[in-house]
């Protein structure tokens, strides 16, 4: 690892400041991300700037008919919230499947989120229920911010405050993890939201992105049926040694069947 | 470099510690707890795992500074006064370790788990031990030893 300095912010206004006045600072949430990255050197920040435990990115409620999840909420506390189960249960369940129980018990919804990792799941549950992330100056609607690859919105020196989630009439989540690390291979969220059936994609390509035929499909008929013959073209989506695209298409098309068949069994 | 008072097993320590020293280092080559492992570097393995606040997290995964302030336990402070903590002696029991480099960050994530869930299921055992890797007991005798550590922890 390379040095750097270590600040613990005392407040988010504080936080801010300290990242306006210092270009090369990166704050530090769970750290589930950002120390691995930092380990393997791919990253050389001069200060990091510890949000973790800050008291106004804490909390989880319903207000106005919206589920608030705070920047600071761990994924276990997602996972395991009371408030969550009741008002978004899909929600819960995916925070559940996120990594393993240690990287829980640290990962934030706000880093999840800022990072935008092509193949995190948080991602495909804001861009499904169209939910909007909330900073210290504005708010930001999911299909604006997610921009691709580990690229969102956020200027460099804004900050994650919540993510207000709309709650959908029905909503599932099916991913197919990697055996090893636990991240999306291919996680396909469906939302019936009351303005119509959305679909988002992780895992499979670039970055998190909605899949509009199945959208338009289920908005007719919200059963698996509706999805049979429906294929993601395989061009553009992502290759490694874990999967060819061809593979990633097909697995994006079974977990969204996966996932209707959640809704329509409820 | 930075101050930290990191309470370990129950004894406070101070120290002035480089802004970017890990946990586990610190665990390791500060206090000289060395039942805490590194077995990785891309924070798979759970090896690391101990406890902070009386949570399971990975400690090659979290800097020494994010523990200011807080109360840590490792493998070390498990057995009380020279006698074995359940989740240790059904380990030995039930022979839930061979090479024994997963078994302090297994018996960490388990304790964690049995915390949440004193009673789990195998599904529930395969999912709660997800962060650990063992290369060599193929897990059954794992999850042997997770479900009597729930019944000497009196889970059933
Ligand atoms: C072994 C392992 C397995 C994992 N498996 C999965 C998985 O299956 N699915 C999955 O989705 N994720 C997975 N993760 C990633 C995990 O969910 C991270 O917790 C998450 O991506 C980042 O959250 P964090 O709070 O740890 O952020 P950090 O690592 O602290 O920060 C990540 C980035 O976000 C920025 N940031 C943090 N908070 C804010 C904020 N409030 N506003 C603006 N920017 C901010 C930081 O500057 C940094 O650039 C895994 C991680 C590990 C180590
Ligand atoms: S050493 Fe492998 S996860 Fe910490
Ligand atoms: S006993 Fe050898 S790695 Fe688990």
């Amino acid at each position: 690892m390379y040095q750097f300095h270590y600040v613990k912010a005392k407040s988010l206004q504080e936080a801010g400041e300290f990242l306006a006045a210092h270009p090369d600072a990166k704050l530090l949430a769970g750290g589930m991300t950002l120390i691995p990255t930092l380990k393997a050197r791919l990253a050389q920040p001069s200060h990091l700037v510890d949000v973790g435990g800050l008291a106004e990115l804490a909390g989880i409620e319903v207000k106005d008919g919206k589920l608030r999840v705070g920047a600071g909420a761990r994924h276990r506390e997602v996972a395991m919230s009371a408030v969550v189960r009741k008002a978004i249960p899909a929600l819960a369940e995916l925070a559940g499947v996120i990594g393993d129980p240690q990287v829980r018990n640290l990962g934030t919804m706000g880093g999840s989120v800022a990072n935008n990792d092509p193949a995190a799941d948080y991602p495909a549950a804001v861009l499904a229920l169209g939910a909007t992330v909330v900073t210290m100056r504005r708010e930001i609607p999911a299909d604006d911010f997610f921009q691709g690859m580990f690229a969102t919105a956020l200027e460099p020196d804004e900050i994650v405050v919540r993510v207000v989630f709309p709650v959908p009439k029905r909503a599932a989540y099916a991913k197919f993890p990697h055996p090893a690390s636990g991240y999306a291979m291919a996680g396909v969220f469906v939302a019936e939201n009351a303005d119509g059936v959305r679909v988002a994609v992780t895992g499979a390509g670039p970055g998190v992105f909605r899949w509009q035929e199945a959208e338009a499909a289920l908005g007719k008929n919200l059963s698996p049926a509706a999805l049979e013959g429906l294929t993601v073209e395989a061009e553009g989506l992502n290759e490694d040694m874990h999967a060819t695209r061809e593979y990633r298409a097909n697995l994006v098309a079974v977990m969204a069947k996966r996932a209707v068949a959640k809704i329509a069994g409820k | 470099m930075a101050k930290v008072e990191i309470t370990v097993n129950g004894v406070k320590h101070a120290r002035e510690v480089e802004d970017r020293a890990l946990l586990a280092n610190f665990l390791r080559d500060e206090l000289g707890l060395t039942g805490t492992h590194i077995g990785c570097d891309t924070s798979q393995c759970g090896c690391c795992t101990v406890h902070v606040n009386g949570q399971a997290v990975k400690s090659c995964s979290m800097l020494a500074v994010q523990a200011n302030g807080a109360e840590v336990v490792t493998i070390e402070g498990m057995a009380k006064n020279g006698a074995l903590h359940p989740i240790q002696q059904a380990f030995t029991e039930c022979h839930g370790l061979q090479c024994g480099f997963c078994t302090p960050g297994m018996i960490m994530a388990v304790a964690g788990l049995l915390k949440d869930n004193p009673n789990p299921t195998d599904e529930e055992i395969y999912h709660g031990l997800e962060g650990n890797l063992c290369r060599c007991t193929g897990y059954i005798n794992i999850v042997k030893a997770v479900k009597r550590s729930a019944e000497l922890l009196g889970g059933k």
